[in-house]
């Protein structure tokens, strides 16, 4: 068991786990924050994508130790109350989702793609989001909401 | 209904995925005891079990048992109709991947350090995994299914022309985003609770009862929602439901179980795969005169679905065309690999692929752009002047056929003609990349083969502040059910939807329920529930009526008004506190079964569905000669969803059912090896569609009809499974580029990987 510290949607926690669990599980199991999602276990289908250090992450290609003392961001800490983020508004009011499951992920995933990027082309976002998979939806809608989503990139940045 | 009902409320639990606080079964919060599953599995496909040595796993730390065949206090069977599922193995093991034993332990971790002590010795059997291997020993699960009209072999040999052939189908995976899972609770007196990612409630409180051989009202099944489905999750969730209940049982504490992903490719089954081999006799115009297709489909172990879906894919054997003399046969072959189930279409794919494999190669023969093949073997439409009445070769009137109109719509939309034309002049001058465009049709029925699975139930209960609950049989996978019947239950009361609250499906509330499938979820569900909604709107204008001196028809609920000669009296809450202290009962259920239809198995005759859903789709692909590789540059579709309940999850419906068609057509490709091990059993070998994959451009249209000529809810049409087989034309479209390759008619199978494009040229 190793002791880690690490802060998570603003929230610092310090908790003994073992050196092989994965940051996916420690946020599941023991931060109890199940939004983040595990699809494949194997850093394939992006569900359980996350922000470490602002930068966007799939939490199951890491262990829990080498997010030690690292910024971390999930699903859960993105709205500001009931004020959705953009991405989230975006994600809600396009219906770019069927099933849910992929959401989190392509959320989290989609933020970092459209940092500074107002505008951003259909291309970039499909070739920006190859490490996200959605079995619903056949992406049109997802494209369409990360498009709404970065015009109103100032407003992301202003946040 | 007096009004239709159109709205584009966002998904009903949007809100809560986007902010991660939609919950999926292993979400839902556990108390602290609650035990984890990890599954023991075959490492061979075939053969028996010498030894089985477990003491020493329940020996390691934060192990509780382990649990085997002879736990199980009643039947080992977790399978949906014929009982051929073992949930463990027993003496014999009959493919790889299936469960043997289950770990129970205080931590998944704990589980996965102590599998590493089982041991298990086995007699090895060659298996037999291949159709080729199940055809050479004629493992036939059940006799062939048929279905047949005219004289096939006798009016082939007044065929003009006649061409023999075979198309060889792969099988598909599921690849819902959320694996198998589920979590028992043990309640007083023997009772246990459910919680599972399943299609079908029912089904999971009738399996796990009989394997704990309790009486149903002891079982209670909540599905919430599930992380997609597909089919995936009609008979495959019985497995999971029952381990934990055994283990639930046994222990006395809360137990869960989920698959990770390669244990759920391993474990589950998947789409049939098909060797379909047809004999076809036709004019010097195209025009069909006799047709026979043999489908052999691999089955897996057992039975499961796979006689319905064999029914299915005969039934859509023949698309959209109207052919006099056939005789479509399916031989179920068993095989020692996971038992193939449901899947989006439910052998209708399988079968329509094939008939239109026919169409094209006619085509080529008679040196005649397909699309002309298609049109003079058209079903007539109902508004052709010529309308004679036609039937299916199962002896179903087809009255409510679109697809010439349909057709000629997108055509003429898509520019189909001139494209095809220039394309065939590109491909003339370019050596290494070779262009193809193709348009084909759809015709699907709905409704469940099986009459009796055509039935629903729904419970709507208003409360006195004004608030609905509303509760129906049929589950939420992300196909935006419960948005819809939401929808349905709120102009039926005129309120808004969110003043209806939708809940978890459940077995305590709408009991005996059908599974979620055929596409006929808001079909049955929407109409029970609209029913039970109309009965308590029905109570309460009475009782206003009575109150105000009117005709209850006079009532008029709208905009969450209560409205009586164009005067609002009241808002819709304060009507239902004055019903409730007028003691009248604001709580009814609904029940709706579909009408007029029938089915005669032994003579394969009836009308198996209440109606038909149509579409067309043309596609525009682009391959490169020398890699195989292709791109799909353009799609138009035009489909029929009659008069939509929510135009924006059809459109949702259409496009998700296009990309994964498109998947199982040209990326999925399921490998098993020699020895029934399946070597694509994670997303690292086996491809769905990523953001790149789906076409380039894009245009989806609805028909513009008059809705769906059936008394169905809003006169609305099943959205689920028609649009994947629309995907057709992205196969038929490598077909015509390929044709620029060679001399010969280009045979491509299915998938059509990279390999298969490259090599199907030479």
């Amino acid at each position: 068991m190793t002791e880690v510290t690490l802060t998570v949607n603003g929230k610092k926690y310090t908790q003994n786990v073992f050196d092989h669990v994965l940051l996916s599980d420690f946020i599941r199991e023991k931060l109890k924050l199940t939004g983040t999602h595990i699809g494949c276990d194997t850093s394939q289908c992006g569900a359980c994508v996350i922000h470490l250090d602002g930068k966007s992450i799939k939490s199951c290609t890491m262990l829990a130790v080498q997010a030690d003392g690292c910024d971390v961001l999930t699903i859960e800490g993105l709205a500001d109350g009931d004020v959705l983020h953009p991405m989230q508004r975006a994600f809600h009011e396009n219906h770019g989702l069927q099933c849910g499951f992929c959401t989190p992920g392509m959320i989290m995933s989609a933020i970092e793609l459209i940092k500074g990027k107002p505008d951003i082309t259909e291309q970039e976002i499909r070739q920006g989001l190859e490490g996200n998979l959605c079995r619903c939806t056949g992406y049109q809608n997802i494209v369409k909401s990360i498009q709404e989503a970065a015009k109103n990139e100032n407003n992301l940045t202003n946040r | 209904m007096s009004k239709s009902i159109v709205n584009e409320d966002f998904h009903d639990s949007a809100k809560l995925h986007v902010t991660g606080r939609a919950i999926y079964v292993d979400d839902i919060p556990v108390p602290s005891s609650c035990l984890h599953i990890l599954l023991g599995l075959s490492k061979i496909a075939n053969g028996k079990i010498m030894e089985m040595e477990l003491n020493d796993v329940k020996k390691m730390p934060g192990i509780i048992d382990v649990i085997t065949a002879k736990d199980i206090p009643g039947k080992n069977d977790a399978s949906p109709i014929f009982g051929d599922d073992p949930i463990f193995a027993e003496n014999e093991v009959i493919y790889n991947g299936q469960v043997i034993f289950a770990i129970i332990a205080e931590t998944l971790e704990h589980a996965k350090i102590a599998i590493k002590e089982a041991k298990i010795v086995y007699s090895e059997t060659p298996p037999i995994i291949t159709l080729a291997q199940a055809r050479h020993k004629e493992t036939l699960l059940c006799p062939p299914k048929i279905v047949s009209r005219g004289d096939f072999s006798s009016s082939i040999h007044h065929s003009d022309h006649i061409i023999e052939g075979e198309i060889v189908i792969g099988g598909q995976e599921h690849f819902y985003l959320e694996g198998q899972a589920a979590l028992a609770v043990p309640k007083e007196n023997k009772d246990i609770q459910i919680f599972v990612s399943s299609q079908h409630p029912s089904e999971i409180q009738h399996k796990v009862a009989a394997v704990l051989s309790l009486a149903l009202n002891n079982v209670s099944v909540e599905v919430r929602r599930m992380g997609g489905a597909f089919g995936g999750k009609e008979s495959q969730a019985n497995l999971p439901a029952c381990i934990v209940a055994i283990a639930a049982q046994k222990t006395g504490k809360p137990c869960k179980l989920v698959y990770d992903r390669d244990d759920d490719m391993r474990i589950t089954g998947k789409r049939h795969d098909f060797i379909s081999a047809y004999k076809v006799g036709f004019d010097a115009n195209g025009v069909i005169n006799a047709l026979r297709i043999q489908h052999d489909m691999r089955c897996g172990m057992s039975m499961d679905l796979s006689a319905a879906i064999a029914e299915r894919a005969l039934m859509h054997s023949e698309n959209s065309y109207y052919i006099p003399n056939v005789e479509f046969i399916a031989n179920l072959y068993k095989t020692n690999t996971p038992s193939n189930t449901a899947f989006r279409g439910f052998g209708g794919p399988q079968g329509m692929l094939a008939m239109e494999r026919v169409i094209d190669e006619i085509a080529h023969f008679l040196k005649l752009d397909p699309l002309t093949i298609r049109k003079r073997n058209f079903y007539l439409d109902n508004k052709n002047p010529m309308q004679k009445e036609q039937q299916t070769p199962y002896g179903q009137v087809v009255k409510d056929c679109i697809i010439n109109d349909l057709v000629n719509k997108l055509e003429y939309s898509s520019n189909y003609l001139s494209r095809r034309k220039e394309i065939e002049r590109f491909n003339k001058t370019s050596k290494l990349i070779k262009r193809g465009i193709a348009l084909t049709p759809v015709k699907f029925g709905i409704s469940f083969n099986k009459l009796m699975l055509n039935q629903a139930g729904a419970l709507v209960n208003v409360y006195s502040d004004g608030s609905v609950y509303l509760n129906h049989g049929g589950t939420e996978m992300g196909q935006g059910l419960f948005t819809k019947v939401r929808k349905i239950v709120a102009s039926t009361f005129g309120i808004l939807s969110n003043n209806v609250k939708i809940s978890a499906t459940d077995t305590n509330k709408v009991p005996n329920t059908s599974a979620t499938a055929a596409s006929s979820g808001t079909d049955l569900n929407g109409m029970a529930a609209y029913l039970a909604a109309f009965q308590i709107k029905e109570r309460m204008a009475a009782y206003l009526g009575h109150l105000y001196q009117c005709e209850s028809s006079e009532v008029i609920f709208s905009r969450g008004k209560i409205i009586i000669f164009d005067e609002e009296k009241m808002t819709f809450s304060q009507a239902a506190e004055k019903c409730w202290m007028g003691r009248i009962s604001l709580s009814s259920t609904g029940f709706y079964k579909t009408p007029d239809i029938y089915w005669d198995a032994e003579k394969g005759e009836g009308r198996p569905f209440y109606y038909f859903v149509y579409g067309a789709a043309v596609s525009e692909i682009v391959i490169d000669k020398l890699t195989g590789e292709s791109r799909v540059v353009s799609v138009d579709i035009l489909h029929d969803v009659g008069r939509s309940i929510n135009p924006s999850i059809d459109r949702g419906q259409i496009e998700g059912g296009f990309v994964q068609g498109l998947g199982w057509l040209s990326m999925e490709e399921l490998v098993y090896a020699n020895d029934g091990t399946l070597m694509t059993h994670s997303p690292a070998t086996y491809k769905i569609p990523a953001f790149s994959d789906s076409p380039i451009n894009w245009n989806v249209e609805f028909y513009k009809g008059d809705g769906n000529i059936e008394e169905t809810i809003n006169r609305s049409k099943a959205v689920g499974e028609p649009p994947f087989m629309l995907a057709m034309s992205v196969f038929f479209a490598y077909s015509h580029a390929l044709a620029s390759l060679k001399e010969s008619y280009p045979s491509l199978n299915s998938p059509a990987t990279a390999e298969q494009l490259y090599f199907t040229q030479f």
